[in-house]
């Protein structure tokens, strides 16, 4: 696997460990939502630096008091048809100000790029070699948005008018 | 109407551009086909029965002559020389082939048009009542609204991978028009008590194989949130809504499982939310700017009426029965709302030529305000502003096109799907069913006699062709390996909205024939006097007589 980040592509220095696998204090981990719940104190004291991984139907409230402690939510996508994780990026974001990475992974297209962006991911999980430059040549394949979101790009509204004013 | 500035010229280029893409990496093998499905729906792409059918956006259904002229090339060029006006205010072509799509989008792109969403489990077209702005009832344009969610839902971040497909109706005026109460999401713009424009706002109806009737969310939402809104009842629905059947999949299965007491708390605690996070609403001078596209045309001051439209009333038959059935009285002195009739007897609903294509075009450029043509629930066509004066040349040019059936609202306008003729989903035929009835009934003469009667005639469960909300319904089912058709009554769209009752055992494609005659016959029998409506006459009497008349008086 590939991880795009800022448009390049850059190596993973995160483990995704399995629930039975002991956290290490040296070694960037990334563990499930559940097993984040159920081990939460002592994770949280742990040194390690810490990421959970949501899956879609996990309510990202229950760790938001815990996000300043994080430095990756990892969003999954068992199917890239179920959009449900767009809205948790979004809520991360924007309702519980998340600053570190959010990062999608499963399967995860190039094709949604443009969305997944501008909900508030920036870090994309992709598959090896011709789709990690796929996804370098989708980051411009839109100059303008519609709405505002969570990625802090104007809408096409505020473009107009900010032409307007300076008109 | 609306007109593209650089920024919305740009995104629907870039799209193609996209678009163009993605066809590309299909073709060489880098999508798979179930890669590529979503992508091309969402693009209005499908794989029917005989080839790729291309869905074509037409925006609240309003467009123009040159629009127009565009979509007859596009038949000409890449199709069989017709396209096929649907129920969503959209034209489809039916005989598209995948390595022509991108010059298609491309051709359209050049007159403001493209096929963005209009298909896919995203927010489809927005609908709107196709008499906006010339209506008399009207207090305000739908249009307008119609316009900031079709801004605001188009490649939105969020809300492109939902559980399923999303439909917006929008209507400004008391008699609804739009359809508003079986769309997922419905609006009616009204005022409060202090005199401010905000929206009713009703969600969860819809027909398909669980119809169900919108339940109001929200007495008013004041209209400068409504896109925050929206976003917390899309937020709701993309989040609870089931992902674990595509049949149980709608925001109207979830609004009936959960119920709409629990869908309101979570959508306005949601909204609580969002209105300080976002700034999805839109700022006053941007509404201004998408609301002056909507101002009224530059009417003349004339008089009420025109002696040489009433001379050519009263001396020829054929046209005073054009005018009562096809033209609309129209809110300016002097105008009125003519109607296009796709429905020639014996005709497929919603078919037109190229060349009857490029004479509306031509009629609207003459005739119409603007140029500016509408697209209509009901698969028929819409010149909204026409003088009186010119109505006799209309008619004759509409005439001489093959266009002037003098049949809008009557038995003969009836709505049909594609059915199992193109559609791979459907389980018997439509178009053939429709035909013939409107063989049965092709005497105008008692069509005129009958009024009011709307027949829609669906070929699969899916109800794309509103079968729930037709006077008269039809669905075609498949029975071993038989068409089948299910007769349904009262069904309405309207204001009153409401889904038709099953009759009893169904018919065969020609028993359905006569089931429908029969129906009529029975109301012909029963109403108390000529200006009793069909629909008015069944809801008077109730189901049992028509049953007794169609199966005898045991099964009743």
């Amino acid at each position: 696997m590939a991880l795009i980040k800022n448009g390049t592509q850059v190596s993973d220095q995160w483990l995704v460990a399995a629930d039975d696998t002991p956290v290490q204090a040296d070694i960037p981990t990334i563990v499930s939502y559940k097993r984040f719940l159920a081990e939460r104190d002592t994770l949280v004291r742990s040194r390690a630096e810490l990421g959970v991984k949501l899956v879609p139907g996990d309510d990202v409230s229950a760790i938001a008091a815990d996000l300043p402690r994080l430095q990756v939510v990892a969003l999954d996508f068992p199917k890239f048809t179920d959009g449900r994780s767009y809205s948790t990026a979004r809520l991360l974001r924007q309702r519980y100000g998340f600053q570190g990475e959010i990062r999608a992974t499963g399967d995860v297209l190039r094709d949604q790029y443009l969305f997944m962006k501008r909900a508030g991911f920036d870090a994309f999980q992709v598959k090896d070699g011709a789709e990690a430059q796929g996804w370098i040549e989708a980051m411009g394949e839109l100059s303008h948005y519609y709405q505002p979101a969570a990625d802090g790009t104007n809408a096409v509204w505020a473009e107009r008018h900010a032409i307007a004013a300076a008109e | 109407m609306y007109r593209y500035d650089e920024f919305d010229e740009t995104l629907v280029k870039e799209r193609v551009a996209q678009f163009r893409g993605q066809i590309a990496r299909r073709l060489n093998g880098e999508l798979t086909e179930e890669e590529f499905k979503p992508l091309r729906l969402m693009n209005g792409l499908y794989l029917q029965i005989h080839a790729y059918m291309l869905r074509v956006a037409i925006p609240y259904g309003t467009f123009n002559a040159k629009q127009m002229r565009m979509l007859a090339h596009i038949g000409r060029k890449y199709d069989k020389d017709y396209g096929h006006f649907t129920t969503r205010q959209n034209i489809q072509f039916n005989w598209i082939k995948l390595e022509d799509t991108a010059d298609i989008l491309e051709d359209l792109a050049t007159v403001e048009m493209h096929a963005i969403q209009t298909s896919g489990n995203c927010i489809r077209n927005t609908t709107a009542d196709p008499y906006a702005g010339a209506a008399v009832d009207e207090f305000e344009d739908p249009r307008i609204w119609a316009e900031v969610i079709r801004q605001w839902s188009s490649f939105h971040p969020e809300f492109s991978f939902l559980p399923r497909k999303f439909k917006i109706a929008v209507t400004g005026a008391p008699n609804d028009r739009a359809a508003v109460r079986v769309h997922d999401i419905g609006l009616t713009i009204k005022k409060n008590a202090a005199g401010e424009t905000g929206f009713e706002v009703m969600i969860g109806g819809g027909q398909g194989r669980s119809p169900f009737i919108a339940k109001t969310i929200s007495e008013f939402v004041p209209r400068d949130n409504l896109l925050s809104y929206l976003e917390a009842i899309l937020r709701v629905y993309n989040m609870l809504g089931r992902r674990d059947n595509k049949y149980k999949a709608r925001i109207k299965i979830l609004v009936h499982e959960v119920g709409i007491e629990e869908i309101r708390r979570l959508v306005e605690a949601e909204w609580e939310n969002l209105k300080g996070e976002t700034s999805v609403d839109l700022p006053a001078e941007e509404r201004d700017r998408i609301a002056a596209y909507f101002r009224a045309p530059s009417f003349e001051t004339l008089a009420d009426t025109d002696t040489g439209y009433e001379a050519r009333r009263f001396e020829d038959r054929d046209f005073r029965h054009w005018v009562r059935s096809n033209v609309v009285a129209h809110r300016q002195p002097g105008y009125a709302i003519v109607n296009i009739s796709l429905k020639p007897t014996g005709g497929i609903p919603g078919d037109i030529s190229g060349d009857q294509m490029d004479a509306v075009a031509d009629i609207a450029d003459a005739y119409a305000l603007d140029s500016e043509i509408r697209a209509t629930l009901q698969q028929n066509l819409v010149l909204p502003h026409v003088k009186l004066s010119d109505l006799p040349a209309v008619y004759d040019k509409l005439a001489a096109a093959g266009l002037a059936t003098g049949n809008i609202g009557l038995a003969g306008d009836i709505i049909a799907c594609p059915g199992l003729d193109y559609c791979n989903l459907a389980n018997a035929r439509a178009i053939p069913i429709a035909q013939q009835i409107s063989d049965r009934f092709a005497d105008l003469n008692r069509q005129y006699d009958i009024g009011n009667l709307e027949i829609k005639i669906s070929g699969c469960i899916n109800a794309c062709g509103h079968h729930h909300v037709g006077h008269i319904g039809i669905l075609g089912v498949d029975r071993k390996g038989e068409e089948h058709y299910q007769l349904t009554l009262g069904g309405r769209a309207d204001d009153a909205a409401a889904i038709g009752e099953i009759t009893g055992p169904g018919f065969s494609a020609d028993g359905i024939i006569d089931a429908v005659d029969n129906v009529v016959e029975t109301y012909l029998s029963l109403r108390q006097d000529p200006a009793e409506r069909f629909i008015d006459t069944l809801e008077r009497v109730g189901h049992t007589p028509f049953k007794e008349n169609l199966y005898g008086p045991k099964a009743a």
